[in-house]
């Protein structure tokens, strides 16, 4: 029995009369994501433009090669996303696969057993994780410097543990071998990896209170915490997530050249991954981004660099193309938030 | 409204004419119009929301009226930068002026003005020109030109902004509460400063809540009430209680009546707490009460909710709910407890403005709708859906961002928030702050449901009117400390504003 007094204007909560039900259009475009959509077209214009210069772009084998060379950047990329959302920033991803992709070589020698390596990779990852967490929350260090820190400090300790080189054999065991080359409905193994961690962290930030948690946190940390979510928790969680994920990769990474490397196929894999990041929709800032953008990222950076291999064009301009799509897609971003351009942009 | 000092000063230095300003359907001020003349200092006087901010930020250039004109010394301006308001001559001092840390004074000075002879950076000639101009205007005493910018007191900050509209031509100065920081001497000393711009011929507009002061420094008094201008008289004809009359007197008419309650048991017992902005408050909330906490800007109120909801350490003293006293670590224990804090600026410390109202309403009842850590989604719906409806809260969808919503709306998302937790204790801070008058009535609506409910409320107003009509008690608060305390029948808007004001 509501005394609640209601203004004159009065219209129901939802769907005011005035206002039609939302075209076909729009709805589209709200679901998906108009930074998604914009990513598809990109995706599907450089297909088209590369396609029709060389139609080797198109076969399976091609295709093939395509999806296991972002499927480590990919994974990582995800990581990024989540440290990202909640506001944060990992720089030392790269030097964290190295370190695991080490970790897991040399455990399978020392040990024999492939899933004792892998198992102990990962929790290597968590503890590597936690460690950028406790620096970040409880050392009071911002994000940018201690990720920084460690991304040398990690990079050394990898290259300490090894020697400076890659460590151990693994080409002869099954389950090393099944992770490179195995496929599972014909599709790579690395790629079902790939499919695995983004469905498990896109259902954790989409449908569960950790990932609503997350995005409250990056979007306004001040609210969040006057309403009683413990910041430190879910900050400190993006980073160790971030840890295992990035085993993950190094342990693929293992898998795929054969042995442990501290720093081949790991090296600027920060960098890429955080380009992927926010060109996938995930800002700096925190709050935003989406597994799925992320993932639309890696794909066209990576057909992007496949195209431009395929094409024979000289592969420093992957680097320039890169550079100048992240410029332009931010951007776009940030026209739509509508800033006004005085000083350093938020 | 023009008083001239004598009849040789033909024009006044500045004329404001019919200035109105609105934001958001919120008028500021309307239709306000004052003079002031060259060596005349207005004392410009108002309660909170009054309009005086506003009427000193379209003086200094950062924010263009809606209408009215602007006359500096017989020629109409408009000021459409900070810069251009300078350029004429026309400076505000504030409370908290900006001060560059690791450079001297004489480089904060000189650093960015209008016609910076110093260009090509030149420390020594900087230096030596500041000393000059330290001693010309008595601040020897005061500062030095070559302090650093991080080691100045309060009081030595206020004279660096002043020395900065002192070295360019300056025709007004306008000074924002500049004594709320600073001892007798420095007070002193400011007062000296200012009879000697006045001799020069500078118009003053002083800004402050101290009558006593007032009643020292100034040649007449400017009333601002409800963004409009109702009175100004001669110091000298003017008495205390004729201000505050002024400053307070309207028609309370029926902005809100509220339905009263038998309140029932002591729910939030605050004891002798002390943080470092507060000092031993002490006040108990019942069910089903709404207490008000009155007081000017600065008095500590968001402070103790801050210190309430867990977000500052508390220094000494007790929190109790239910006679039980509340562990206040962080303000998971403040919610856990069973307080909820809808805090003054909703935009930045309350709303997360990108997401949607939904999200943003289910904030604080995540643990409640989940399963192993999945939120149930039907039920979130159910539950944001009747706040919605319950609180009439306007949205196209509960989709929308909530950035896009209308003021009241926001505020209401913020308190359907808490509702959905049922709190045994809610405090609000400024909750009609930059609202249009038909959500406030929702807005009073929805508090008067809650306390029926059986909530102890807790609402912070800077709106005498709306304290006096939502409250059932009402408290005091002034430099921290309580001052007084009076129940809803014993309350005037006099009694209270004289318990806000220092030195009455």
């Amino acid at each position: 029995m509501s005394t609640i007094v209601k203004s004159p204007a009065q219209t129901p909560s939802f769907g005011a009369p005035d206002s039609s039900s939302i075209s076909g259009w729009r709805k589209v475009v709200r679901t998906v994501g108009g930074q998604n959509l914009s990513l598809m077209a990109a995706l599907v214009l450089l297909v088209t433009v590369i396609g029709s210069q060389n139609e080797n772009l198109f076969l399976p084998q091609n295709l093939k090669t395509i999806g296991t060379s972002v499927a480590v950047l990919g994974i990582i990329a995800i990581g990024q996303s989540v440290v990202m959302i909640v506001g944060g920033l990992d720089i030392s991803v790269g030097s964290q696969a190295g370190l695991a992709s080490v970790a897991s070589a040399m455990i399978f020698t020392s040990t024999g057993s492939a899933v004792v390596g892998i198992f102990a990779a990962l929790a290597i990852g968590a503890v590597v994780g936690l460690f950028n967490a406790v620096v970040i929350v409880y050392g009071r260090v911002h994000a940018v410097i201690a990720t920084l820190a460690t991304f040398a400090g990690f990079r050394g300790i990898a290259n300490l543990v090894s020697d400076g080189r890659s460590q151990g054999y693994t080409g002869s065991d099954p389950v090393f071998v099944f992770l490179a080359n195995g496929t599972v409905l014909g599709i790579p193994v690395l790629i079902w990896m790939l499919a695995l961690v983004a469905v498990l962290v896109h259902i954790m930030l989409r449908y569960t209170d950790i990932g609503r948690k997350t995005y409250a946190i990056g979007g306004n940390d001040v609210a969040s915490r006057l309403s009683g979510i413990n910041l430190n928790r879910y900050v400190m969680g993006a980073y160790v997530l971030m840890g295992i994920i990035a085993a993950v990769a190094g342990i693929l990474l293992t898998a795929r050249t054969g042995g442990g490397q501290p720093v081949s196929g790991s090296q600027g894999l920060e960098l890429q991954a955080i380009t992927a990041a926010a060109l996938g929709g995930c800002a700096l800032q925190g709050g935003k981004g989406t597994v799925f953008g992320t993932i639309l990222a890696v794909v066209l950076l990576g057909v992007l660099t496949n195209g431009l291999t395929i094409l024979g064009i000289n592969s420093f301009w992957q680097d320039i193309a890169q550079g100048a799509l992240l410029i332009i897609a931010v951007m776009i971003q940030q026209k739509r938030v509508r800033q006004r351009a005085v000083g350093l942009p938020a | 409204m023009s008083t001239s000092k004598s009849d040789v000063v033909p024009v006044p230095t500045m004329q404001l004419q019919g200035i109105s300003k609105e934001f958001s359907g919120v008028h500021a001020l309307t239709d306000v119009s004052l003079d002031i003349a060259a060596g005349e200092v207005v004392a410009l006087l108002g309660e909170n929301g009054a309009g005086k901010s506003t009427l000193l930020k379209i003086l200094s250039g950062d924010h263009i009226p809606d209408s009215g004109r602007i006359v500096v010394d017989g020629e109409a301006v408009s000021f459409h930068t900070p810069r251009a308001a300078r350029a004429n001559g026309i400076r505000v001092i504030h409370q908290e002026p900006h001060i560059i840390p690791h450079v001297s004074v004489a480089e904060n000075v000189f650093v960015g003005g209008l016609h910076s002879r110093f260009r090509i950076y030149h420390r020594g000639a900087m230096v030596r020109t500041a000393t000059e101009v330290i001693e010309r205007f008595g601040f020897a005493e005061v500062i030095s030109a070559e302090s650093m910018g991080d080691q100045l007191s309060p009081a030595q900050r206020q004279v660096v902004e002043i020395l900065r509209a002192l070295v360019e031509d300056v025709k007004l100065i306008a000074f924002d509460e500049p004594t709320s920081s600073l001892s007798d001497q420095e007070v002193d000393a400011l007062f000296r400063l200012i009879r000697n711009l006045r001799e020069r011929g500078v118009a003053i507009v002083y800004v402050s809540h101290r009558l006593k002061e007032i009643f020292q420094i100034a040649d007449r008094v400017a009333v601002l009430r409800d963004g409009r201008f109702v009175g100004g008289q001669m110091v000298a004809d003017t008495k205390n209680d004729d201000l505050v009359k002024m400053m307070v007197g309207r028609d309370l008419g029926d902005i809100f009546v509220r339905t009263a309650h038998e309140p029932g048991k002591i729910v939030l017992s605050v004891q002798d707490v002390t943080s470092d902005d507060v000092t031993g408050v002490s006040l108990d909330v019942r069910a089903g009460e709404i207490v008000a906490i009155a007081g000017l800007i600065g008095a500590g109120r968001t402070e103790l909710t801050r210190v309430l909801i867990g977000d500052v350490p508390l220094r000494s003293g007790k929190v109790l709910i239910d006679g039980e006293p509340i562990r206040l670590n962080s303000p998971r224990d403040a919610v856990r407890a069973g307080i909820g804090l809808a805090p003054e600026e909703r935009k930045t410390e309350a709303l997360i403005m990108q997401r949607t109202v939904r999200e943003n309403m289910s904030l604080a009842i995540l643990e409640r709708i989940r399963r192993w850590r999945f939120i149930n989604r039907p039920a979130e719906v159910e539950i944001v859906r009747h706040y919605s409806d319950k609180l009439n809260i306007r949205t196209p969808s509960m989709e929308q961002e909530v950035s896009k919503l209308s003021g009241g709306n926001q505020q209401k998302v913020v308190v359907a928030r808490w509702l959905a937790r049922h709190p045994k204790v809610l405090i609000l801070d400024e909750p009609t702050r930059g609202i249009d008058v038909g959500a406030k009535m929702e807005i009073y609506s929805i508090i008067n449901e809650l306390a029926a409910d059986g909530t102890a409320i807790l609402v912070i107003s800077s709106e005498l009117p709306e304290v006096l009509g939502l409250a059932d008690r009402i408290i005091v608060m002034r430099d921290g400390r309580v001052t007084g305390e009076m129940s809803r029948a014993d309350a005037t808007e006099e009694r209270i504003l004289k318990l806000s004001i220092p030195e009455h």
